[in-house]
C-alpha cells in the first residue's frame, strides 16, 4: 500500500469507485481508494439496483438521465468488457391517492420539461403492461420506458477495473481509523495498515459516513436506516417493469436473472443488518395483493442494508467548508446506486475547481440556506 | 477429474474452473465469490458450496480455513413460497 496519496477515498461502495474512476480519467495521479472489507459490501452489494429518472426533483431527474446515459454505453466508457446486465424494460409508479396521482402529474411534467419522456397512464393501461396487476383502488400510474436495473456487484467491479487501468490503487481489508486534521486542513489518514499522508480525503463510507465526519470533527446531517429486501428463486421472465407503490410502500421486479426482488422502507434507526421475519410477513401480504401470481414463488434470501439520509433525501455531493481538502459524497437516502456515474463526475469537477457538468445544487451548505427542495417521491 | 465439469454451486451451476479463476483474480472471500459470481445464492444458501468455496481459497491462499469460512446464514432457510406465508386467504 502506497503511503502517500494525492486524494484518498474512503468506501469502495459504488460511489467511491465512480469518483475515483473519474477523477483519475480526469488525469490525476496517485489515488488510493481504502475499503474496510470488500468491494459492494455496503449498501451497494445490498441493493436493489433499481435505475429511475422518475424524480419529483430537478436534481435527482438530472443526475438520474446522467446516469442513465453512462449505463447505457458503460462498455465503451470504461473500456471494460463487463456485461452489468442493464435492462431497460420500465418503472411502472402506481397511484393509490389524490395527493399521489396529483404529485406524478406535477412530476411527469417535470421530468418531459428535462427531457425524460416519462407518461401518466389509466389504470387499464397500467394493466396492459402488467397484465396480472391487481388494479383495485388504482387510480393511475406513471411509466418511463428507459427505467430500469443493473447489476450491482458487476456495476461496482466495472468501475473498480477501471479504475485500477487508470493507476488508481484499490485496497481491501482496509480500515480508516482517523483522520489527521492540522490547522483545519487534512494531513493523512490513519488505517489499520498505517498512516497514508494526503491533503485530500473523500468520504464515500455510505452508512458508516457519519463517523468518518467525526474524524474530523465535524456532525454530518445525515443517519441511517434499515431497509430489508428478499429475493426468490429465478423463474421465467413474467415482469417486465420495476413495479412501484409509494403508499403501498413497496418496490418489485424481476431481474434478468430471473429472480424476483423486493422490498420496502420500515424506516428503522437500528443499526443491526440483519433481517426480520416481520419483514417477510408483511412483504408477502403486500406483494401477493398488489401481483397475485408471487404466491407462487420462493423466497430463497433475505437481507438488510442501510439507506444513508439527508435532511431532504437528496444525495450532499460537496466539499466540506470547516475543513481545507475534506469532500462528501453521502446522503444518497435509498437511491444512490442509480445516481452513482453523474455522481463521481460531479466530485470531479468539484475537487479539481471547474465548473459543474450540470445545474444542480447539492453542497452542504444548501441546508443552512434554507434552499431545500425536499424530494417528494421516495420509498 | 476435469474441473470445467465439476459443479460446485448446484444451484446456480458454478464450476470449480468459474471458482479458481476467481480466487486467482483476487476474490479471496467467499462472501466476494458470492457477489460476482452468485455462487451461494441459490435456494440452498451456500449450503453445499460455502465450505468447497472456501476450502479452495484457503488452498490457493495459504489462508487457515477458520479465517475464511464464516458463514452468515440468512432465514427463511430451505425457501418458503409466498402462499405458505399469506395462506389462500388472500387468493383473488
Ligand atoms: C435494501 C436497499 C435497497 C436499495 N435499493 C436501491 C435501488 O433500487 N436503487 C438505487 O439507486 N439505490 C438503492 N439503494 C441505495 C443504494 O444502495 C446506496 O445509495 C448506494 O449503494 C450507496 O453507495 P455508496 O458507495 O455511497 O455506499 P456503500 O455501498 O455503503 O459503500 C460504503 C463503503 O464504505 C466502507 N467503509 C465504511 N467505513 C469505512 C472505513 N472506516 N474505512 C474503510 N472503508 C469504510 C464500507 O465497508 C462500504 O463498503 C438501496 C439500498 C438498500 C439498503
Amino acid at each position: 500500500m502506497k503511503n502517500k496519496a494525492s486524494i484518498v477515498v474512503i468506501g469502495g461502495g459504488i460511489t467511491g469507485v465512480s469518483i475515483a474512476y473519474n477523477l483519475a480519467k480526469a488525469g490525476v495521479k496517485d489515488i488510493v481508494l481504502l475499503e474496510r472489507k470488500y468491494l459492494a459490501y455496503g449498501a451497494t452489494g445490498r441493493c436493489g439496483a433499481g435505475v429511475r429518472q422518475q424524480w419529483g426533483t430537478k436534481q435527482n431527474c438530472i443526475l438520474a438521465r446522467e446516469s442513465v446515459k453512462i449505463f447505457e454505453n458503460i462498455k465503451d466508457e470504461l473500456n471494460i468488457d463487463i456485461d452489468i446486465e442493464f435492462k431497460q424494460k420500465g418503472y411502472l409508479l402506481l397511484a393509490f391517492t389524490e395527493k399521489e396521482w396529483n404529485q406524478f402529474q406535477k412530476n411527469v411534467q417535470l421530468q418531459n420539461s428535462l427531457g425524460i419522456n416519462s407518461k401518466l397512464l389509466t389504470p387499464d393501461e397500467a394493466k396492459n403492461i402488467v397484465p396480472f396487476l391487481n388494479t383495485d383502488n388504482l387510480l393511475g400510474a406513471a411509466y418511463y420506458e428507459k427505467d430500469g436495473h443493473a447489476n450491482p456487484f458487476l456495476t461496482t467491479i466495472a468501475y473498480a477495473k477501471a479504475a485500477e487501468n487508470l493507476g488508481v490503487e484499490i485496497n481491501k481489508g482496509v480500515e480508516v481509523l482517523d483522520i489527521l486534521v492540522k490547522n483545519g486542513r487534512i494531513k493523512g489518514v490513519y488505517t489499520n495498515h498505517g498512516f497514508i499522508e494526503t491533503e485530500k480525503v473523500v468520504n464515500a463510507a455510505g452508512g458508516w459516513s457519519q463517523n468518518i465526519g467525526k474524524m474530523v470533527g465535524i456532525d454530518l446531517p445525515v443517519y441511517s436506516e434499515r431497509h430489508e429486501i428478499l429475493a426468490t428463486e429465478p423463474v421465467n421472465e413474467i415482469l417486465g417493469p420495476m413495479v412501484m407503490s409509494f403508499s403501498y410502500n413497496i418496490y418489485c421486479q424481476q431481474t434478468p436473472h430471473g429472480s424476483f426482488i423486493m422490498g420496502y422502507g420500515p424506516k428503522e434507526r437500528t443499526t443491526s443488518l440483519r433481517s426480520s421475519w416481520q419483514f417477510l410477513e408483511s412483504m408477502a401480504q403486500k406483494v401477493t395483493r398488489l401481483l397475485p401470481p408471487t404466491k407462487n414463488l420462493r423466497v430463497v434470501r433475505q437481507w438488510a442494508g442501510y439507506y444513508n439520509m439527508s435532511p431532504d433525501h437528496q444525495p450532499i455531493v460537496s466539499k466540506c467548508e470547516e475543513i481545507e481538502g475534506f469532500y462528501l459524497a453521502i446522503g444518497f437516502s435509498g437511491h444512490g446506486f442509480m445516481l452513482a456515474p453523474a455522481v463521481g463526475i460531479l466530485m470531479k469537477d468539484i475537487i479539481l475547481e471547474k465548473k459543474l457538468s450540470w445545474d444542480v445544487v447539492l453542497d452542504i451548505g444548501r441546508f443552512k440556506r434554507n434552499e431545500i427542495i425536499k424530494e417528494p417521491s421516495v420509498v | 477429474m476435469d474441473e470445467e465439469k465439476i459443479i460446485v454451486c448446484r444451484c446456480e451451476d458454478i464450476t470449480l474452473k468459474e471458482i479458481r479463476d476467481l480466487i486467482h483474480e483476487g476474490y479471496t472471500t467467499v462472501e466476494e465469490i458470492k457477489r460476482v459470481s452468485r455462487a451461494g445464492m441459490g435456494p440452498c444458501q451456500g449450503k453445499t458450496c460455502g465450505p468447497i468455496i472456501a476450502r479452495e481459497i484457503s488452498k490457493i491462499t495459504g489462508k487457515p480455513i477458520e479465517e475464511v469460512y464464516k458463514p452468515s446464514n440468512r432465514p427463511p432457510f430451505g425457501g418458503l413460497f409466498f402462499k405458505e406465508i399469506v395462506g389462500e386467504s388472500n387468493e383473488e
